[in-house]
């Protein structure tokens, strides 16, 4: 068995970004994820890397804008009210397309909000977030080896895409201790000929979002389109823990797919048929399997910890006359295993 | 199987780290283990405490609404989890700070010992009163092997701490033997 260490959810992903050749962090601290700066700060500079802590979340996306457009692999990470702020860069590094990753460790909100775990930035992470008719690549972790691996991955379809990726996580994945198993393997890179590293010995290039000239425009947003086609046929991520007989499928991701876990062993131990789905992606979301499971199985429901945002997108993938129910706790409440169980059943009856 | 525990006492008793050290000794015995701490608010309020699930297959859940056992450093710490611990279970009680008849229930195997005192008279070394707590722990649950968590120490201490070993070692050995003779 390979060596598996202890590690702290944050510090996994701050440690899958340097394994995954991210040399660059900009950021401003805001909890619950201070602990990813925090790391960091210490081991950034130990390899070689660059850490700076900016004077706000817009000098941050903006630093990472310029790193990204030099093609080198760079990083942020904020909370909720700090992504807000971002959405303007972000925007633009979608339109540029230039990849980066950037982290939300959410707070509950709207506004300042509160600190407890919450996934209510779903909506505002998979609709894009900012301006324009563009995605970011959501990926959802739901343990602290997948915080690790998650990061390394949206590196690589960072630079595969030429796209932001956002990792999507919240405190109980950010503070949970886990054991985690490093990994040996080089990650995946790619070429980077676009990037601006001085003109010396070939023709000046440029990154840009601005498009004025008649049609172009329209000609990039097809591209784009394309690209995020292309994304969601190679590269949609998701967990599927089926039972062929099943009479209900619940649907959850992150932290709360945990929860649900616990929820479904204790179903199945009453003898209730059900199957599990865990998107890994959230944008693109994997609405084929929510389609190919819904064949099969008349009822679903979302478990969620907001007031109901994902259950839309699995609303639009199940296959007509499904019922989906949704169970939700916004504002930092978590749902117990029993509450999940008592839904399942009531959905049964 | 699982064993789920929630430790609870004020902030600077160390029960983050008794969690800490009870999950690095069951991972290293090949267990599967969530070690999930509180955070924020009540960080803030002076009180601390964490939840450790230990369980020979993949944990759902890394939070326990109804735990097979509760240590509790401090009165509030007691106060606050004593009801949820499941019928059946344990709780180890720092008597030097907490109120082993407060509990009120007849279902739940109780041991108190004066942990403070243990750790400050007899160790001449008040900041281990955690470990003593966490030896008795361990040895009445047997959540994870006595010996394997005495061999994890010097792993889990960074190379800064490793002269810690010694006296958490005796701690750890000073609450199995309160745990095994009631005194």
């Amino acid at each position: 068995m390979e060596e598996r260490i202890m590690l702290k959810g944050s510090v996994a992903l701050a440690e899958g970004a340097l394994t995954a050749g991210c040399r660059y962090y900009f950021g401003y601290p805001i909890t619950p994820q201070n602990d990813i700066p925090e790391y960091l700060s210490l081991h950034m500079p130990e390899r070689g890397g660059v850490f700076i802590q900016a004077e706000s979340e817009v000098a941050s996306i903006n630093m990472l804008l310029g790193a990204a457009a030099a093609g080198a692999r760079a990083m942020t990470s904020s909370s909720g009210p700090g992504i807000s702020l971002m959405q303007e860069g972000l925007s633009y590094m979608a339109g540029s397309e230039l990849p980066c990753v950037v982290v939300n460790i959410t707070r509950s909100g709207p506004g300042l909000g509160g600190i407890s775990p919450t996934q209510g930035d779903y909506k505002q992470a998979t609709c894009g977030g900012g301006h324009g008719d563009y995605y970011l690549i959501v990926l959802a972790p739901s343990s602290v080896q997948e915080m690790y691996d998650l990061t390394i991955r949206g590196f690589e379809l960072a630079d595969k895409y030429r796209n932001p990726v956002m990792i999507l996580g919240d405190a109980i994945l950010g503070q949970m201790k886990e054991p985690v198993t490093l990994r040996d393997a080089k990650p995946v890179t790619y070429d980077k000929p676009w990037a601006l590293t001085g003109p010396k010995g070939r023709k000046p290039q440029l990154v840009k979002s601005l498009y004025l000239k008649d049609g172009e425009m329209e000609v990039h947003n097809w591209k784009l389109a394309e690209k995020y086609r292309r994304l969601a046929e190679e590269d949609t991520m998701v967990e599927v823990d089926e039972d062929a007989d099943a009479d209900i499928a619940v649907v959850a991701y992150g932290s709360c797919a945990r929860i649900v876990i616990s929820a479904v062993e204790m179903a199945r131990e009453e003898g209730i048929r059900v199957s599990r789905i865990r998107p890994i992606t959230l944008y693109p979301f994997p609405s084929g399997e929510i389609r190919r499971v819904s064949e099969k199985v008349g009822r679903f429901l979302t478990v969620e910890m907001n007031t109901g945002q994902m259950v839309r997108d699995v609303r639009l993938s199940v296959a007509p006359g499904c019922d989906v129910r949704l169970l939700a706790r916004p504002g930092g409440a978590i749902p117990t295993p029993q509450q999940i169980l008592a839904e399942i059943r009531k959905a049964l009856e | 199987m699982l064993y789920d525990v929630i430790m609870a006492g004020f902030g600077g008793q160390g029960v983050l780290l008794i969690g800490d050290l009870l999950a690095f000794a069951a991972m290293r015995e090949g267990r599967q283990v969530t070690w999930m701490p509180a955070y924020g608010v009540e960080m803030r309020g002076g009180a601390a405490n964490c939840t450790v699930i230990i369980s020979d297959r993949k944990i759902g859940s890394p939070l326990s609404v109804e735990p097979a056992a509760l240590i509790a450093m401090s009165q509030p710490g007691l106060v606050k989890f004593r009801e949820r611990v499941r019928p059946g279970g344990l709780m180890v009680i720092n008597t030097s700070l907490a109120d082993p008849e407060s509990v009120a229930r007849n279902d739940v195997e109780v041991v108190g010992l004066p942990a403070n005192e243990i750790a400050t008279e007899e160790l001449n070394d008040p900041k281990n009163a955690n470990m003593v707590v966490l030896g008795a722990f361990i040895t009445k649950s047997g959540a994870v092997s006595f010996e394997k968590t005495l061999d994890s120490l010097s792993a889990f201490l960074p190379p800064e701490r490793q002269r810690l070993a010694e006296g958490i070692a005796r701690a750890l050995q000073r609450g199995k033997l309160f745990a095994q003779e009631g005194r």
